[in-house]
């Protein structure tokens, strides 16, 4: 059996924090919901069961350590996604809708 | 069929239940982090809602047709048919772990063998049980492991609880001789067998964990005639207050 070196005294106070998935239902893809604090990965998906699935929120849970995750920034905001605002083309609407067709 | 043995087997199995959901209760604000917190808490409602159930079945044997609340509020220490090991304080957060690891795994035996009860309504709530538990186990499964294998002062924790909790586990799947005449008439199944089988999971995964049996004293028993350590008074104290206070108050 492995030993737990996770959970050493010195981190006691400073469990990996945790991001949260859950899928509602069936079709509908996994959803962020949220973040909780776990000393690894196993107790994460258990904390995030107890935490976010309680009240049959949920049929299916991922998690992964925060720091896994690579997010863009908030000063790269301008060239990252300003570009796509002037560029109409870039959206479909030259096209004529047909009579109909519902929900566009 | 006797009503009233009947009704005391249930009751056995709903004390258990609700006196552990108590215990786990006390932890509400206390536990060692938010996430652990919400997770005892909600072992609780589980077992609180089980215990809703045997107790409300309990009632519709007994005599005096007493209802889930009378029989939670209005019983004394000595008609409280619970384990001993189920009203150990909670101690630290190792000692609750390991009786609640015991328990859980208690609960999975018994209540796999009440699945094949005679008895429509005991073995539907069994099934409807087992679901939870299987979960719990995972639950204090992963703290067993987590906290016997981590650091020595952990493992001393764990090991501690241990000592101090074995001693209650004797009773664990005990039959007394009206219980008996029970699983004769094909009432109950005879669950006596699953003790083999819960000391055979222990012991194995005792081992993994690297920790030890050791008996502080002598095996005690007294579930099944109210004969309690003497932390159950405050707990029903605790319990029972309000509707003590105040007789049939609702929200």
């Amino acid at each position: 059996m492995e030993k737990f070196e996770e959970i050493k005294m010195e981190d006691k106070n400073n469990w990996s924090l945790y991001e949260v998935f859950v899928r509602s239902k069936q079709g509908l893809s996994h959803r962020h919901v949220g973040s909780l604090r776990a000393p690894d990965d196993e107790i994460a998906l258990q904390h995030a069961r107890d935490v976010y699935t309680r009240r049959n929120e949920g049929i299916s849970i991922w998690v992964i350590r925060s720091e896994l995750i690579k997010s863009s920034q908030p000063d790269e905001k301008a060239e990252f996604f300003d570009p796509s605002l002037d560029k109409v083309y870039r959206h479909p609407t030259f096209y004529h809708i047909p009579d109909g067709i519902e929900h566009m | 069929m006797n009503h009233s043995v009947l009704s005391k087997f249930l009751l056995h199995i709903g004390d258990s239940q609700l006196v552990l959901s108590q215990r786990l209760a006390e932890w509400c604000g206390h536990a060692p982090e938010l996430e652990v917190d919400i997770a005892l808490a909600n072992i609780g409602l589980d077992l609180l809602g089980q215990a809703r159930n045997f107790l409300t079945l309990a009632g519709q044997y007994d005599e005096a047709q007493r209802d889930e609340d009378q029989l939670a509020y209005f019983r004394t220490e000595r008609e409280f048919l619970n384990l001993l090991l189920c009203e150990q304080p909670n101690g630290d957060f190792a000692q609750t772990i390991v009786r609640q690891w015991l328990m859980d795994h208690y609960h999975l035996h018994l209540l796999t063998a009440l699945t094949q009860s005679s008895l429509p309504e005991v073995s539907a709530l069994a099934v409807k049980s087992l679901k939870e538990v299987k979960y719990h186990i995972r639950f204090s499964t992963s703290w067993m492991e987590r906290l016997s294998l981590s650091t020595d002062e952990a493992h001393q924790r764990v090991q501690d609880g241990l000592n101090n909790l074995w001693r209650f586990t004797a009773e664990l799947f005990e039959l007394n001789a009206d219980e008996k005449v029970l699983v004769a008439q094909g009432v109950i199944p005879d669950f006596s067998n699953e003790k083999e089988q819960w000391d055979k999971t222990i012991a194995d995964e005792l081992k993994r964990f690297e920790l030890n049996v050791a008996v502080n004293g002598s095996y005690r028993r007294g579930a099944k005639q109210g004969l309690h350590t003497e932390h159950l008074g405050y707990l029903l104290a605790e319990m029972q207050s309000i509707q003590r206070t105040y007789p049939g108050m609702t929200w």
